[in-house]
């Protein structure tokens, strides 16, 4: 990453200004011209080192107040197979292979799902735990009790 | 929830332009007009309906690292724990969870090299174990929460 990313990331990581011209703001904060910024965050769009730009909502301000992380140990065969099924549904919003950690932690996919109440999210997890039957030894499901720090990243 | 409200939320996740007045365009593809969209994002920011409105970084391809980690924490100590934890600045998010396992956190730094320090000098602090779970692979990633 140049300097000039750097910068960008640093001016807005937290939030872009609530301004009418935000991205004007932002390249005089980074010394460059409006174009150049421009140029620079579509580049960072392009290759996926900008996600997205918009809304980041907060799950329980949104009515989704069961926020279950489902954790699954899965025969490590088929884990990768499984797992992209798991990823495509449409009420899991991040899905990942993690390592063992044994004797402590057994579960190699994670799934978050998200539920307006636990029936709906519990209900969700049921869908996962079919999907993944044929080569499911156990799986658990950790609700989150307490949002304790929530924060943009700071990369920069 | 307004109209508005939902329609930042379940519109305006992504897609925010790059044009000189991004406000003004994204107001008009939500019926709505540019003083109105902002006051609203404001409100909806001071309110916690959003934690943030802007580019989502994606920590690794930055160049970046990125961590998910565990502790086992007896309840009487939980709350010294998660203030020493949420005291560093590389802790993007921790959460409370019902587990035997209860506190979860997100590390993200700027280069993988700081993670272990990290990890080493939280599990100085709090004088308890950190369970480190890397991503290894991503299974399709798209936050759209609907309202």
């Amino acid at each position: 990453m140049n300097a000039t990313d750097a910068g960008i990331v640093r001016a807005t990581q937290a939030g872009l200004p609530l301004v009418p011209e935000p991205w004007r703001a932002v390249a005089e904060s980074v010394g460059i011209t409006q174009a150049q910024l421009f140029a620079r965050v579509a580049a960072m769009l392009a290759d996926g080192r900008i996600r997205r730009i918009g809304a980041v909502p907060n799950h329980y301000r949104l009515g989704y107040t069961a926020n279950g992380m489902s954790v699954w140990d899965v025969a490590d065969d088929a884990v990768d197979a499984l797992g992209a099924q798991v990823g495509a549904l449409a009420f899991v919003t991040h899905c990942y292979r993690r390592p063992r950690r044994l004797p402590q932690w057994r579960y190699n996919l994670f799934a978050m799902v998200h539920g307006r109440g636990r029936a709906e999210a519990d209900a969700h997890v049921e869908e996962i735990r079919a999907l993944l039957a044929p080569a499911l030894r156990a799986h658990d499901v950790l609700y989150s009790t307490r949002i304790l720090k929530k924060t943009g990243l700071r990369l920069a | 929830m307004d109209e508005l409200e939902r329609a930042v939320v379940n519109r305006l996740q992504g897609g925010f332009p790059l044009v000189e007045r991004p406000f003004a365009a994204a107001a008009q593809e939500l019926g709505t007009d540019q003083a109105t969209l902002i006051a609203k994002v404001q409100d909806m920011l001071a309110a916690g309906t959003l934690t943030r409105f802007g580019p989502m970084y994606d920590v690794e391809r930055m160049g970046g690292a990125f961590t998910l980690c565990a502790m086992r924490v007896p309840l009487a100590d939980f709350e010294r724990v998660a203030a020493l934890v949420n005291a560093h600045p590389e802790v993007a998010h921790n959460y409370a969870r019902a587990h035997e396992f209860n506190l979860w956190f997100v590390v993200a730094a700027a280069a993988g090299a700081q993670i272990a320090p990290l990890i080493a000098a939280i599990e100085a602090e709090t004088g308890y174990p950190v369970l480190e779970l890397p991503r290894e692979q991503e299974y399709f990633i798209e936050l759209r929460l609907v309202a």
